[in-house]
């Protein structure tokens, strides 16, 4: 329990830098050891899936943030209201904090989960689908619908991505079919 | 820096790359293959094919690889993969229900061939998620490189 405690302030301690230091690169390289924090953390409490998929999305993220948005000029506001937007802030912390205190003690102790819908799965989810990773027959057997949601929303934010990311705008393009046609 | 990136990087690792990318390429699809016996999934193993593609493009520059694998290929194989995961949904309902399990032959536990639809899912599932990550890192460096030039 210790280390997880060690390993989770390292987390906050990277996940803190990666929003306060002004070099962009630095803060990308701390964002990337916030979740390899994370990783080590899924692969301790005994969850090897979400620990592959965490550390391989991880480094595709790295590659992306470091070749395509690192030389940006990206705009900052320093100055202006900055008591109002202090308060609203300040404001809008503690009430989720509130919130999120009143909601944390309604859940079962950590360590000790509500069983039932898993127990289910425990014990029926060999002989139903004969699939001996159980994540995988939960995720494609017993919540194939999830999967299929999932599946879904990917493939829109792809196509969304294409459709607005492109190498010519729109109205060049049909300029240049008008003056093709005439 | 920025002419090398054009033409992509040093000799060194131009070869280390060659040797090295088909192994990440066949670990992605071990992890495909044997999502339903061991950790993994179609998830992790599309991604880690996207990566092997995209380790290609950071080595030998990106207008190589575009000549090779352009965007329309790319879509292509998206829509396959969206495609074949509904079809195989769609199929169960010859068995009664909306993702039955239509396989007859159910194989041996532990062994690839097992377990009915769920390879087909993960083969599917990893098509989808290989094109469409790589089809977004190249659309966003490409656009990085236009709006460079028009500056």
């Amino acid at each position: 329990m210790l280390e997880l405690h060690l390993i989770l302030i390292f987390v906050i301690i990277g996940a803190i830098i990666a929003v306060e230091i002004k070099d962009l690169l630095s803060s990308v390289v701390a964002v990337s050891a916030a979740g390899l924090g994370l990783c080590i953390i899924f692969l301790m409490l005994k969850a090897p899936d979400v620990a592959i998929t965490q550390l391989v999305v991880e480094i595709f993220l790295l590659v992306i943030l470091i070749r395509a948005t690192i030389r940006r000029d990206l705009p900052f506001s320093v100055s202006g209201r900055w008591f109002f937007n202090t308060l609203i802030t300040v404001v809008f912390i503690g009430m989720f904090l509130t919130v999120a205190f009143i909601c944390l003690k309604q859940l079962p102790e950590f360590g000790s989960p509500l069983m039932r819908v898993s127990s289910f799965y425990l014990k029926e989810g060999f002989d139903k689908t004969q699939a001996t990773n159980l994540i995988s027959s939960i995720l494609l057997g017993f919540r194939a619908y999830d999967t299929l949601g999932e599946a879904t929303i990917l493939f829109t934010s792809v196509i969304a991505v294409l459709v607005v990311i492109r190498k010519k705008g729109r109205k060049e393009v049909m300029e240049k079919e008008d003056k093709d046609e005439f | 820096m920025n002419s090398e990136n054009n033409n992509g990087m040093s000799l060194i690792i131009k070869t280390v790359t060659r040797l090295t990318v088909g192994f990440i390429f066949i670990y992605g699809i071990y992890i495909v293959l044997h999502g339903h016996v061991s950790p993994g999934g179609g998830f992790a193993g599309g991604v880690i094919i996207a990566l092997s593609f995209v380790n290609l493009m950071l080595a030998y520059g990106k207008e190589e690889l575009y000549k090779r694998v352009p965007k329309t290929v790319l879509s292509l194989f998206e829509s396959i993969g969206a495609i074949m995961f509904l079809s195989i949904a769609l199929l169960g309902f010859t068995g009664g229900y909306f993702f039955y399990d239509w396989f007859v032959y159910k194989g041996e536990p532990f062994s690839i061939f097992s377990a009915g639809t769920m390879p087909l899912s993960n083969i599917a599932i990893a098509i989808k998620v290989a094109s469409g990550l790589f089809a977004i890192f190249l659309v966003l460096i490409l656009l990085r490189v236009t709006s460079g030039e028009e500056e």
